[in-house]
């Protein structure tokens, strides 16, 4: 929309606005183009309705407001409007206005001219009461002013026409005939109304939104509603929905088996769903954190739970994962023994889930017999069908520690910029990727001993030969199965680039040892050793193990992580399990979460920031209420942010206000005005339509969780307890039961339905809220075969407490979370203070040019620093742009030269880095911040 | 509301003396009565008169077309964010949201008495969003950030938390 240094003004016929700027623009002769366009024309491109008059500004601004623009054109010829012309201008814009559309729909639109003079009594004896304590003869002085051509402007369409009686109004009137009578108000009331008078404005009026009262304006509260609530619309519920829900609810509870207690050893069983649940073995050396428990075990243990409760025969194993250098170094830091750090860590881990009350059927470990047992047997049947291949590695060995040294315990000169600190694995200096054996005078960072170069023998998985097996397996997995889209995307990618043979031997004392005689001293890496855990976990739980691990026919097999985990789960141990040809149950539905971020930052137990599972119950905040904001937040399908704000809003909405208040109130009517027994219901149109959408909700929620969407699912859960607020408050139970038979009989069925939904909600958040679920129960005092009938099928809602059954004593499931409570917590762990760190090398847009990628400073500068640059750089984009291709190009040689994990790792979190940094070039807004880790195999 | 709003930008102006205020009407409008003739009527009126007051004039925006943009978006608070019903909130949000794309101020460039008077009408909105709906209305939530954060501006409202990292990559 160029506008050629020329102001071009927009206007419609029949539009009332366009006659106070076409006055004005006559009344100022200011030079303009004047185009006439259709109604529906959008002239402005931000508004959502179309807008006229509207001004395009040689500067290309738009003005839309019709008094704005008579003030600039009135500017524009010298005058600039004062304190009293702005006075009747914003008079005229809240008082007027409204008034006048009103008064323009009723008597053009519905053409009921009689209501007119009522509608606009006030404003007119408003101005003619301003006009008259003034003896001038214009608003605002001698002389006319943009405030006399925007109202007369504004009246003329009734003013000019005789029918509206302006009788005693005689300032108004003397003042309005002479301003009218103007060549400029003829001349624009031509344009605009075509001498039609009122009629002129039907097709224009005719197009405008309904005006709403202006008594109803101001009364309207600003936006109360809860977001679901105004997300979704009101579903359409038919009146087939409706019997059929009323039937259901009078079907009662059945008398179908509880669900049973759980008795140890489970173990699959003929026609039964038996489905086996693990969650990524958790890194024992670490306290876990927030993402870590929802990623995995919390997200597995609510499906697990709700498996049970639908009656299937269900299995959930988990343990901590303890081999590997990182245990090593940690024994090392502390002063104990590798098996000393995983004993005191395990029990960590252990009392941390038992705090967020994580079911597992059995929380085990990887450092036990069996493990070695089944690693080791896994491994021979590889090697017997020659899925091992040998190659030679070199590294650096330190002869006085009597070891191999990871990368990161290694210094020496950097040999490209000569850096006397550099790591093994790159050099801090200049930035450059190194192997650790290119380093010049290398030392040995625990005791400064000079290490030698040693090359060693290790066995890698033939992962091309299994490739096409695993494709196969594949296509039928995630055609059959629920595989989140992330972890398709992800093992799609590593399927794309190509497999290449993956080490699964190392140069370490802790981890399960090679039984091959040729590799004596080494044990296996953790990536191919950990998987096996979940089989070796389970056959510490069973000696029955093969059971659930050789029995794909009837097992289904659900594994739970976060999605850096996905590779290892979808792509390598398959392979080796493929590999060792014994009939293993592979993967069914994998389901990865996204990354979980803390505040603006991410988790990091170094700086201190985020809270820890060990934190957690610190708090003083319930573990259910965790439970319920993590699963609330859960990152389902994006990446997803802790926020102590959030918590305390989710807590105090949702929770308090919609959930607990819903389910306290219905007990509460219970016992005020039924003496604790569930009243009689008869059940009235209305009460179906409830019924019908309780339903609905129920069977969505069912479906969601058959599908693992845990987050969604929850959203119906709060969605049920609104629809029941809301029926609440409609039928007022509290005034009817002082009012006549009829009017207490119907607070009896609303207090009975109520009560019932109350019990189905206890139902449904069983899985999320496991404790506070028994709570609702026990103060409903429901039987416990509520649980098992509600979750038949596609859902069933049925009455489970029908009239006369006495309820318990019913009290507040929570509690508010007050701000300077969540303020203090927020201090405590850190979210406000990522600003502590060091200044971080900001990125120059000519290094990042002049340098290979990998030169770019690296990695930690945290995302809220990156945020704070809002707008686009595209210069800085052509050039990250360049530096993304080069790093991915470099990441991608380095997997092809089956380089070292650690390195690969170094060098994808620096291609992420720069995305990131791309994504701000590119002013596109900023993804997550750099993913917690969770750990690795 | 529209008194505090008035007594917040009297701070911000570093004027000395407080002013008195009452209200009109059922819509509560402000009225300062001053010393020297007529009552100012109005919220717009009153804050203008402020502004001059503290001889802050650039506040009104510093060219005719800069004061037109001002009080269009001055006009836009009183008319569509006083009493805005539920439907209209989502409209105003999408509106403000396109506007805001390319621009840091309303005025543009410059910060304005339209910014204030729009980021003190628009906090009980934003105050009601949800994560959600605020990163649909990344430029609006953005903007508002900003002003809060502008110095001198807050005052009596609490501020309201702004993620900088998205949790929803797309509505849904």
């Amino acid at each position: 929309m160029a506008s050629n240094g020329q102001i071009r003004l927009f206007v419609s016929e029949g539009n009332p606005q366009c006659l106070k700027v076409l006055a004005a623009l006559e009344e100022t002769g200011v030079q303009c183009g004047v185009q006439c366009v259709n109604h529906e024309e959008r002239v402005v491109p931000f508004l959502s309705r179309p807008a006229l008059p509207a001004l395009l500004l040689p500067s290309g601004l738009h003005i839309f407001s019709s008094n704005a623009i008579c003030q600039y054109l009135f500017e524009v010829k010298g005058q600039e409007s004062n304190q009293l012309c702005n006075q009747w201008l914003e008079w005229e814009a809240t008082e007027l206005q409204p008034a006048l559309l009103q008064a323009l729909h009723m008597a053009v639109v519905q053409g009921k001219s009689s209501d007119v003079f009522n509608i606009l009594q006030a404003s007119l004896n408003y101005l003619d009461q301003g006009l008259s304590k003034q003896s001038l003869p214009y608003l605002t002085g001698e002389a006319i002013s943009v405030a006399d051509v925007v109202l007369s402007a504004a009246l003329y369409p009734f003013l000019s026409d005789s029918s509206l009686a302006l009788g005693e109004y005689k300032s108004l009137k003397a003042w309005f005939d002479h301003v009218a009578a103007r060549h400029s108000f003829q001349s624009a009331a031509q344009k605009v109304l075509q001498g039609k008078g009122l009629q002129g404005m039907k097709s224009y009026m005719q197009r405008q939104p309904l005006p709403q009262s202006s008594v109803c304006r101001d009364s309207q509260p600003t936006n109360n509603g809860t977001p679901a609530e105004c997300d979704e619309g009101e579903r359409m519920v038919s009146e087939e929905e409706m019997e059929a829900a009323a039937l259901t609810w009078c079907k009662g509870l059945n008398s179908s088996p509880l669900v049973k207690e759980r008795q140890h050893p489970i173990l699959p069983q003929e026609d039964k769903k038996n489905i086996l649940v693990t969650s990524a073995l958790p890194y024992v050396n670490n306290v876990p954190h927030l993402g870590n428990i929802i990623g995995c075990v919390l997200s597995a243990d609510v499906f697990s739970r709700y498996g049970r409760l639908r009656g299937w025969n269900l299995l959930y194993v988990c343990g901590t994962d303890e081999y590997g250098t990182a245990t090593e170094n940690k024994a090392r830091e502390e002063g104990l023994t590798p098996q000393q750090i995983c004993d005191k860590y395990h029990a960590v881990h252990a009392s941390i889930y038992k705090w967020f009350q994580i079911d597992f059927d059995f929380f085990g470990r990887t450092t036990t017999e069996k493990q070695t047992e089944i690693a080791q047997d896994i491994f021979w049947r590889l090697n017997k069908h020659g899925f091992l291949v040998e190659d030679t590695v070199e590294q650096l060995r330190c002869e006085s520690c009597q070891r191999f040294l990871a990368d990161r315990f290694v210094e020496g000169i950097c040999p490209f910029c000569n850096y006397a600190e550099a790591r093994g694995d790159q050099c801090d200096k200049c930035g450059r990727l190194i192997n650790a054996v290119e380093l010049r005078e290398p030392q040995c960072k625990v005791c400064r001993q000079t290490p030698n170069i040693r090359s060693s023998k290790h066995l890698f998985l033939d992962l091309p030969k299994l490739e096409t097996q695993l494709e196969q397996w594949l296509d039928k997995s995630t055609s059959t199965g629920d595989w989140t889209a992330n972890a398709k995307q992800i093992t799609r990618s590593w399927l794309r680039d190509g497999l290449k043979p993956r080490c699964i031997t190392r140069d370490l004392h802790w981890g399960t040892p090679v039984p091959h005689p040729d590799f004596k001293e080494k044990v296996f890496y953790v990536w191919f050793d950990a998987p096996i855990g979940y089989l070796s976990i389970t056959a510490n739980y069973t000696d029955q193990w093969q059971k659930w691990w050789k029995n794909p026919h009837q097992v289904e097999l659900y594994n739970f992580m976060a999605k850096d985990n996905v590779p290892f789960h979808s792509v390598v141990f398959p392979c080796s399990l493929l590999g060792a040809q014994d009939n293993y149950t592979l993967v069914n539905h994998l389901v990865a979460t996204e990354y979980l971020n803390y505040e603006d930052t991410k988790f990091s137990k170094s700086r201190g920031v985020g809270v820890f599972g060990d934190m957690a119950k610190d708090t003083g905040i319930p573990s259910d209420v965790w439970r319920f904001y993590l699963l609330y937040v859960r990152p389902e399908g994006q990446d997803s942010a802790f926020s102590w704000a959030d918590m305390a809003l989710k807590n105090n909405s949702e929770l308090l206000n919609n959930l607990g208040n819903f389910i306290n109130r219905a007990g509460m009517f219970v016992t005020r005005f039924f003496e604790g027994c569930v009243p009689a219901m008869e059940l009235l149109q209305e009460d179906k339509k409830l019924l019908a959408m309780v339903s609905w909700e129920l069977q969505q929620y069912i479906q969601l969780m058959d599908k693992v969407r845990i987050r969604d699912g929850l959203k119906h859960i709060l969605n049920i307890s609104r629809h029941g607020n809301q029926y609440i408050q409609v039928n007022e139970p509290w005034k009817k039961i002082k009012g006549g038979e009829t009017d207490r009989q119907r607070a009896g069925t609303v207090t009975g339905v109520s009560v019932n939904i109350a019990c189905l909600l206890s139902v449904m958040l069983s899985p999320y809220m496991p404790t506070v679920s028994q709570t609702i129960r026990d103060q409903l005092n429901a039987p416990q075969s509520c649980i098992s009938t509600m979750f038949q099928g596609t859902g069933t809602f049925v009455c489970s407490l029908s009239a006369g059954h006495r309820i318990g004593t019913v009290s507040p499931l929570f509690q508010k979370l007050e701000v300077d409570q969540i303020e203090a917590l927020k201090k405590r762990f850190g979210g406000q203070q990522p600003e502590d760190e060091p200044p971080k090398k900001k990125m120059t847009a000519q290094n990042a040019a002049s340098s290979p990628p990998a030169a770019v400073p690296t990695t930690a500068a945290p995302a809220a620093e990156v945020a704070t640059a809002n707008g686009a750089d595209p210069e800085k984009a052509k050039l990250l742009t360049q530096a993304v291709t080069e790093q991915g190009d470099k990441v991608r040689t380095l997997k092809g030269q089956k380089a070292e994990k650690a390195v690969i790792t170094a060098e994808v979190a620096k291609l992420l880095d720069l995305k990131k940094q791309l994504a701000v070039a590119e002013g596109k807004s900023l993804e997550p911040a750099a993913p917690q880790k969770s750990k690795k195999k | 509301m529209a008194l505090r709003e008035l007594s917040s930008l009297e701070k911000y102006l570093e004027l000395k003396k407080p002013n008195k205020y009452s209200t009109q009407g059922d819509k509560k409008v402000p009225v300062l009565q001053s010393n020297n003739g007529a009552p100012q009527v109005g919220l717009v009126t009153i804050a203008c008169y402020l502004v001059k007051e503290a001889k802050r004039s650039e506040l009104l925006g510093n060219s005719a077309e800069s004061r037109a943009v001002v009080q269009q978006w001055l006009e836009y608070r009183v008319t569509r964010l006083n009493g805005c019903a539920k439907d209209d909130v989502k409209t105003i949000l999408k509106e403000l949201n396109l506007y805001l794309q390319d621009i840091t101020y309303l005025a543009g460039k410059q910060f304005t008495l339209a910014d204030i008077l729009m980021y003190y009408g628009i906090h009980p909105l934003i105050v009601d969003l949800t994560v959600l709906e605020k990163e649909q209305h990344v430029n609006v939530t953005r903007w508002f950030d900003h002003i809060q954060h502008y110095p001198g501006i807050r005052r009596h409202l609490p501020p309201v938390a702004v993620l900088r990292n998205r949790i929803y990559t797309s509505g849904h």
